[in-house]
C-alpha cells in the first residue's frame, strides 16, 4: 500500500470532512466513488484531490445509486472503498446497503445527515438514524457510528473501515452538516501506530481453493477477492455456503439469513461502544449522540453546578447495532430520561424499549435543522425536574 | 479539567468579562514560565463572532483565527460558520470559540467580540453580542449602531484600508490586524501571521500582510489600548 502521501503525524486545524476522509485514507481507502450533495461535498471535493494522491481511484458517478454500487465492485476486488452523502442521496444508497448484507461486502458510506423529507433543507439533522438501520429491505443489521468531533471523524472513519473488514458489512457513519463544517484540532498518530484490521481470507486460513465455502467456515465466512483463484459464487438471493440457490428450501434460508443477523447482534458487546460522566447512582439521565452531546454535556455539567441537580449523561458512539444489554448493565434505576435529539424523536424509542422498567419517564427534546443550544436543553430538564 | 500549565497555580477568575475599559482584560498578571515571560491567563470560553456579505472573507478570518490558536497557540478553538443558500450574498458569518479547556457547545453562547463588515449582518447578529462586549466594525458600511449601548467599539474603515493595498479582496486581512490587538493576550502576531500566510493563495502573502499591518497600526493610532 502506498502511505507516502498518507497525512504526516503532527497537529492540524481541519473540517470534519477533511478529517474523515484523511481517516479513511490512513485506514488504506483506495476508492471513492460518488456523487456530490450539499452538505457532504467537502468530503468529496477532498477525495478528488487527495485519493489519486495515495495512489487511488477517485470516480463521479451519475448518481448516488451507483455510488454505492461501485463500492460493492471495488471491495470485491480487494479495495477498501467509501462513499459520502447526504440524506437524499442515503435513500437511494439503500439497495445497494441491502446487497452488501446479504453479499457480505465490507463498505463504507459516510452520511452528513440534512433535514428532511423531501429536499427538507440543507443545514443540521439527525434525522436518518432509523434509516440506517431499518432503511433497507430485508433483514439484516448493519453497524453505524456517530462521531461529535473533528478528531473522531478521523478516529471513527479508521474504525468504520475496521468493523467493515472484520465483520464484513456496509457500515454507515452517521454525522451531521454540524461536525462535517466544523473546523477543530485534528491530532494524526504516526501511520505505524493506527490498527487496521484486514479481511479474512482463505489463503491466510490455509484453505484450498477446492475447499472454499464463501459463505461458510465461520459465522464471517473469509473472503476471497475475485481473480485469486477461488470460485466465488456470488449473489444477492438467499444461498447454501457454496453460494448454491438452486436447491433452495426454508432450512437453508432461515440459516444463511439468522447467520446475517447474528453476527451483528450476537457480537453487539465487540461492536457498540458508549461514553459515561456523573453516571454513578444519578437520579436523572442524558442519553445523546452525535453532535448534540457536545450540548447536551454542557447542559449536564451546567445543571449539576447550577441548579445542583443529580443527571448523568451518557452518549452512544455506536447508533447500530443498539447496545441495550450494555444500557441495561449500566443503568439500575433512573427517574427521567433526557434524549435531546435534531429529529423529532427517534432513538428515543430503543431507548425506551430497553429501559423500559429501569425508568419512570423518557422525555424526548427535539430539535428540528438547528443544533439544541445549552440553554433549550436546561430549560427543558427544568420544566419536567422543578 | 486545568490545562498543564495551571498546576500548582491557584486560579480563581477563570472567565474573565470584558470591561467596558478596555479590550485586555487581562486581570492576571503573573508571568508565566512556560510562555517564557509572556502574560498568559487560562480561558475558560471567548468567543468571537465575525460577520459581513459572502464573498468579504469572513469563513476565512475564522479559519485562520483558528488555525493560529489551536496549531501555533496549543490552545483549543472550535470554528464554526453559516451555511445554505442565504450566505451566498446575504449575511454571513463565521465564529470562533476559544478555550484552554475543552470546548463541548461548538457555537457562540455571547459573543466576546463581533467584527462586523456590512450592516445587513451587524442587524442580524449584534443581538449575540454580551452587552458589555467588543464591536469592531467598519464606519462606511456598519452606519446604525443603536444609540443606547454599553458596547466598546472600533471602526477601522476597512474597504477603504483595503484599497489602498490595491484591491477590496484584502479587506478581511485589514480586519483581521484590527482584531489582532484586542486579543493579544490570546495570541501572538507571529502566529498570526503564519496561520495567515497558510490561509491566503501564496501570490498574495506579501499583499495581506501589509493589510493586516495597515489595521493594526489603525487601531494604535487612533485607540489608546491598556
Amino acid at each position: 500500500m502506498n502511505n507516502k502521501h498518507v497525512l504526516k503525524p503532527g497537529t492540524y486545524y481541519l473540517q470534519g470532512a477533511q478529517a474523515c476522509l484523511e481517516g479513511a485514507i490512513a485506514a488504506g481507502c483506495r476508492v471513492y466513488g460518488g456523487y456530490p450533495i450539499t452538505p457532504a461535498s467537502e468530503i468529496m471535493e477532498h477525495a478528488a484531490q487527495r485519493i489519486p494522491q495515495v495512489g487511488g481511484r477517485f470516480i463521479q458517478m451519475e448518481d448516488e445509486i451507483a455510488s454505492a454500487c461501485v463500492l460493492l465492485g471495488a471491495s470485491w476486488a480487494g479495495k477498501k472503498a467509501m462513499t459520502a452523502t447526504s440524506s437524499p442521496g442515503f435513500s437511494l444508497m439503500q439497495e445497494a446497503i441491502s446487497y452488501g448484507i446479504m453479499s457480505e461486502t465490507p463498505l463504507v458510506i459516510v452520511d452528513v445527515q440534512r433535514p428532511g423529507p423531501g429536499q427538507g433543507y440543507v443545514t443540521t439533522s439527525q434525522e436518518d438514524v432509523m434509516q440506517a438501520r431499518w432503511g433497507h429491505h430485508g433483514e439484516g443489521s448493519t453497524i453505524s457510528l456517530a462521531p461529535a468531533s473533528v478528531q473522531e471523524m478521523y478516529e471513527f472513519t479508521i474504525e468504520a473501515f475496521n468493523l467493515s473488514e472484520q465483520w464484513r458489512t456496509p457500515v454507515l457513519i452517521m454525522t451531521e452538516e454540524t461536525v462535517a463544517h466544523m473546523r477543530e484540532r485534528l491530532v494524526v498518530p504516526p501511520i505505524e501506530e493506527i490498527q487496521i484490521i484486514p479481511r479474512k481470507k482463505p489463503q491466510d486460513l490455509g484453505i484450498p481453493p477446492e475447499d472454499y465455502l464463501p459463505w461458510g467456515h465461520d459465522i464471517v465466512a473469509p473472503m476471497a477477492n475475485w481473480g485469486e483463484g477461488y470460485n466465488v459464487n456470488h449473489i444477492g438471493l438467499v444461498h447454501l455456503e457454496d453460494g448454491n440457490i438452486t436447491q433452495y428450501d426454508l432450512e437453508m434460508h432461515d440459516r444463511c439469513v439468522k447467520r446475517l443477523q447474528a453476527k451483528i447482534e450476537g457480537n453487539v458487546d465487540k461492536i457498540a461502544k458508549v461514553e459515561t460522566r456523573y453516571i454513578e447512582t444519578c437520579k436523572h439521565l442524558v442519553i445523546c449522540y452525535g453532535s448534540v452531546s457536545r450540548t447536551a454535556i454542557e447542559a449536564v455539567m451546567e445543571a449539576r453546578e447550577s441548579r445542583g441537580l443529580d443527571i448523568g449523561f451518557l452518549r452512544l458512539k455506536t447508533l447500530w447495532p443498539f447496545p441495550e444489554d450494555k444500557l441495561r448493565e449500566i443503568i439500575e434505576s433512573v427517574d427521567t430520561i433526557f434524549v435531546p435529539e435534531m429529529n423529532l424523536g427517534m432513538m428515543k424509542h430503543p431507548i425506551t424499549e430497553a429501559l423500559r422498567d429501569r425508568c419512570k419517564k423518557v422525555v424526548s427534546i427535539p430539535s428540528l435543522g438547528s443544533l439544541h443550544t445549552p440553554e433549550y436543553i436546561l430549560s427543558k430538564i427544568h420544566e419536567e425536574i422543578r | 479539567m486545568s490545562p498543564p500549565w495551571c498546576i500548582g497555580i491557584p486560579h480563581p477568575p477563570l472567565f474573565l468579562p470584558l470591561t467596558p475599559q478596555g479590550p485586555l482584560y487581562i486581570v492576571d498578571r503573573r508571568q508565566n514560565q512556560r510562555t517564557g515571560g509572556r502574560i498568559v491567563t487560562p480561558i475558560e470560553r471567548f468567543e468571537i463572532r465575525i460577520a459581513g456579505f459572502g464573498g468579504q472573507g469572513v469563513v476565512t478570518i475564522g479559519k485562520i483565527l483558528g488555525t493560529a490558536f489551536t496549531v501555533y497557540e496549543k490552545r483549543n478553538s472550535v470554528n464554526t460558520q453559516s451555511y445554505g443558500p442565504e450566505s451566498r450574498g446575504g449575511a454571513c458569518r463565521s465564529e470562533v470559540v476559544l478555550s484552554d479547556g475543552e470546548i463541548y457547545y461548538p457555537n457562540v453562547r455571547k459573543a466576546d467580540i463581533f467584527v462586523s463588515l456590512s450592516q445587513v449582518a451587524f442587524d442580524k447578529y449584534i443581538s449575540g453580542l454580551d452587552e458589555h462586549g467588543t464591536l469592531l466594525i467598519d464606519p462606511n458600511a456598519v452606519t446604525a449602531i443603536p444609540e443606547q449601548n454599553q458596547y466598546k467599539i472600533y471602526k477601522v474603515p476597512t474597504m477603504e484600508l483595503a484599497h489602498e493595498i490595491g484591491s477590496l479582496k484584502f479587506q478581511n486581512s485589514v480586519a483581521l490586524g484590527a482584531l489582532y490587538p484586542l486579543i493579544q493576550g490570546f495570541v501572538k502576531e507571529a502566529s498570526l501571521k503564519q496561520a495567515l500566510s497558510e490561509n491566503v493563495p501564496p501570490k498574495t502573502v506579501d499583499s495581506n500582510l501589509s493589510a493586516f499591518e495597515k489595521g493594526f497600526q489603525h487601531i494604535q493610532k487612533h485607540y489608546k489600548l491598556s
